[in-house]
């Protein structure tokens, strides 16, 4: 992209073409000729991984977007029947929530690499404003994105974070109604986030345009920080970058495809698998993990105003880094103050994140103010004071000199600092959702046949476990996320098409209205869903003692608890996602006597591991209630494990299909980066 | 590069053939839930299931319109004189030609059930109109008769008959 190119093709069309276009000039000088330094290290490849991300994220984005409604009483159920059933839905649907927290994470590596071998320094100044650029609209979009699942985290997200212009002076009020069209989060504000989420990733790829071309002008920095001198120096981007980048990618894939096949909501919020609901709050509101750190700042500060402006100061220092850090040398490699103060900076910001997803009381408000200091410090004092103290070391002579010093060990160690500290946020978004749930036992971990790699559903547990809800939960429970149909599908309970009809047209569904404009019943069909037990929320309020019995399709994926540091590390390992039925099984079997001096309000039941103990809903089994017709034993610890299997196929219906493919992806993206490996040293072994 | 051998060549040269390779059944198995989510997911195929119409109400010489897979299917309940018509046409004069028998139910002649979408561009037909006595379409102009064979105007077919069947002498499943 810089200067008119020199390139000539040779077939004849293609130089009609480039007289009038010089775009084949174009492409092969900026990825094909383009000669980038031939020290890059790993860290370099995340420029490419992002470029991916952009591009799968565009892709399956578009996609959904083909089959999602944006209007608050469609939106949640609209998502759901994506994923339910769209063909590979549930596919799609991973691959873009999860791919959003994987392009922060790669957008993270990113911005650290340049802050390590200071990539922002002259001549690349406007190549790292573009960055950040990218990164606060990466921001916005992701921010948007979340909302449109208009699920509680959605809304309260929403909710919370519009909030935050309200604090400008004289003008906050109104700004904040002008983002919302409303007098609060609603159809208005859902409807302009949908459309601002599908145009932001375009406003994003045309500044990432920009930023390559600042790029390919200013060349690019590398691990030595010393610009090239010589043709020695230099390898062509084709096929050296090509191929390694081509590498970093299919790792990434990896990775990523670790999150989306087995533990797909590890990152996400249990709540917001329960639908928007204007009226109560969660108890814990927690923006998604790469936010935290900033969320944190917010907190820190005791004023609403000064809070926000911490917050959004704390990105905008980023954009002045080019000013703020002056020495002279770029690489940390060569700067062993500057070194040690980077990876100070690390731990804070981890730290930070880590508090984020922690309830703002007691000892992390203090924890929090204290690293909210060094954040800033960081920038705003160490940088500029090192800048003029700092002996560096003397950096190489030119960057064929630096491969010849072969660095290394270094890489293997940041590695795994990364991936801790990456746990550590994780992890402290996960011991947040489940902040609220003082007190109480954690439900016991039961072996669960769908859990891990190979998981498949019981399929006696599943009939079994659907005739309890039948017999006992649907009696006050809806699930109107199940169709008669589901009973059928591949992955389920395995009826036949046949035993399932017969199972609809036992109930009767109103219809109509027919010719003469009566409505009429009709024996229920496949294509219906599960019947609803009341009318609508007031009957069954009033049925129930106030209290609402939630919808059960979703239980199984928006019930959470605490699982600790450091289990939540090895939860990621272990792909540990059987939160949900541990917790319904614990539920349905912890009904004991309440202890002496607890209060128990009227109307509610105690229960070990219901959050507050005080639950509403009675005890709703006991032995023998229901008749199992293969032997098994008719105990509650029976109806407790089967409701609960049938609970997590009513949530996650292509549980099984999911863990198939995703054995088929690995084993495939392992051997092509075993394939991609070799190949690339081949081809660097020209270069050495 | 100079001293590499011919052997050393080869070796290289396969890594780079099967890399290029599994890199291509990759991108075309990424590219089929791409694709595969267009069609029809599984509410709208699971609401497409078989209809049942009650003939009855339906007096001689008069139509009805139903709604199957989102598709408009008249019934229609032909008079003698339609049913005639239809019979008395000779087959090989048509421009897509088929016997009125064909395209009924025997023992059920009076009864017409057609897709009630032109086969020239998907317009809807209006019935008991044009020279035929069966269908006009507003469009461009195509004519079918009582049979719902086309005549006159630009449509190269038939109107296509659904799949169904009498239940009993006065309902039928569509599907
Ligand atoms: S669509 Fe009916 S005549 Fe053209």
């Amino acid at each position: 992209m810089s200067g008119p190119s020199t390139y000539q093709p040779t077939n004849p069309a293609l130089q009609w073409i480039e007289k009038r276009l010089p775009i084949i000039g174009l492409v092969h000088s900026s990825f094909i000729a383009y000669p980038t330094p031939r020290n890059l290290n790993y860290w370099w490849t995340f420029g490419g991984i992002l470029s991916f991300m952009l591009g799968v994220q565009i892709v399956t984005g578009v996609i959904l977007a083909m089959h999602y409604t944006p209007h608050v009483d469609m939106a949640f159920n609209s998502v759901e029947s994506i994923v339910r059933d769209v063909n590979y839905g549930w596919l799609l649907r991973y691959l873009h929530s999860n791919g959003a927290s994987m392009f922060f994470i790669a957008v993270y590596i990113h911005m650290l690499r340049g802050l390590y071998y200071g990539s922002y320094k002259a001549p690349r100044e406007v190549l790292w404003i573009l960055g950040v650029i990218i990164y606060l609209l990466m921001m916005a979009t992701g921010f948007m994105g979340y909302v449109l699942p208009w699920g509680q985290m959605s809304f309260w997200g929403a909710t919370v974070i519009t909030n935050l212009f309200s604090a400008i002076p004289y003008v906050g009020e109104s700004i904040v109604t002008l983002l919302w069209g409303g007098y609060s989060v609603g159809n208005p504000t859902l409807n302009r986030f949908f459309s601002l989420h599908y145009l932001l990733p375009f406003v994003i790829a045309g500044v990432v345009v920009l930023h390559v071309w600042a790029l390919h002008v200013a060349g690019q920095n590398n691990p030595a920080g010393v610009e090239p001198k010589t043709e020695k120096d230099m390898v062509p981007f084709t096929p050296y970058a090509t191929i390694k980048d081509g590498f970093g990618i299919v790792c990434f894939m990896i990775f990523y495809a670790w999150f989306v096949f087995y533990i797909p909501n590890y990152l996400g919020d249990p709540d917001n698998y329960i639908m928007a609901n204007p009226g109560v709050t969660p108890a814990h509101i927690v923006p998604e993990w790469y936010y935290l750190p900033f969320y944190a700042i917010l907190r820190s500060i005791p004023s609403k105003l000064g809070g926000v402006i911490a917050m959004f100061s704390a990105i905008i220092v980023l954009a002045f880094l080019p000013w703020l850090d002056t020495a002279k040398t770029r690489s940390s490699k060569y700067r062993p103050l500057a070194k040690q103060f980077f990876w100070m900076f690390v731990v804070v910001a981890v730290l930070l994140g880590w508090l984020g997803g922690k309830p703002a009381e007691g000892i992390y408000i203090i924890a929090g103010r204290v690293l909210t200091f060094c954040y800033f410090a960081y920038f705003l004092i160490v940088l500029p004071i090192l800048s003029r103290i700092e002996t560096p070391r003397a950096v190489p002579n030119s960057i064929a000199d630096d491969v010849l010093a072969k660095y290394g060990k270094k890489a293997a160690s940041a590695i795994v600092a990364l991936v801790l500290a990456g746990g550590l946020m994780a992890g402290g978004a996960q011991s947040a959702k489940a902040a609220d749930e003082h007190g109480g036992p954690t439900p016991p971990s039961l072996s669960w046949s769908f859990a891990g790699p190979f998981g498949k559903f019981d399929r006696g547990a599943l009939q079994r476990g659907y005739k309890v809800y039948k017999e006992v939960c649907s009696t006050c429970h809806s699930m109107s996320l199940i169709h008669f149909r589901n009973l059928a599908d591949e992955g389920g309970p395995g009826f036949s098409a046949a035993q399932a009809l017969a199972v609809a047209s036992e109930i009767k569904v109103q219809d109509g209205p027919n010719d003469a404009g009566d409505m009429f019943e009709r024996p229920g069909r496949l294509a219906d869903p599960f019947p609803k037990p009341f009318p609508n929320e007031n009957a069954a309020r009033a049925a129930n003692g106030g209290a609402y019995p939630p919808d059960l399709s979703l239980m199984a994926k928006a019930r959470n608890y605490d699982r600790g540091f450091p289990q939540f590390v090895f939860d990621f390992f272990t792909q540990f996602q059987e939160k949900g039925p541990n917790y319904i099984d614990a539920l349905l079997q912890g009904y004991v006597d309440a202890p002496k001096d607890f209060a128990l309000p009227p109307g509610a039941y105690y229960n070990r591991f219901f959050p507050g103990h005080a639950i509403k809903m009675p005890k709703p089994i006991s032995d023998d209630q229901v008749t199992y017709d293969d032997g098994t034993p008719q105990k509650v610890e029976n109806y407790a494990k089967d409701v609960s299997t049938f609970l997590m196929w009513t949530a996650e219906p292509h549980l099984e299909a999911r863990k198939r493919i995703g054995l088929q992806v690995m084993v495939f993206l392992i051997i092509f980066a075993f394939l991609m490996y070799f190949t690339k040293k081949k081809v660097w072994a020209n270069a050495h | 590069m100079t001293t590499t051998s011919s052997a050393e060549h080869t070796r290289r040269d396969f890594l780079f053939v099967a890399t290029g390779a599994v890199a291509a059944v990759g991108a075309a198995a990424a590219v089929w839930p791409l694709i595969s989510q267009m069609n029809p997911d599984a509410s709208t195929i699971a609401a497409g299931a078989p209809i049942e119409v009650d003939l009855a109400p339906i007096a001689e010489g008069q139509d009805i319109k139903v709604f199957w897979r989102g598709k408009p299917i008249y019934i229609m309940n032909r008079t003698k004189k339609q049913v005639e018509e239809a019979r008395a046409v000779p087959v090989s004069s048509l421009p897509d030609p088929q016997t009125d028998q064909a395209r009924v139910k025997e023992g059920h002649d009076q009864w017409l059930v057609v897709i009630g979408i032109c086969t020239h561009l998907g317009c809807i037909p209006i019935a008991h109109e044009g020279a035929y006595d069966g269908f006009f379409c507003p469009c461009h102009g195509s004519v079918y008769d009582t049979s719902g064979r086309i005549r006159q105007g630009p449509a190269p077919l038939n109107l296509p008959i659904p799949p169904y069947a009498f239940v009993s002498d006065t309902k039928i499943k569509i599907g």
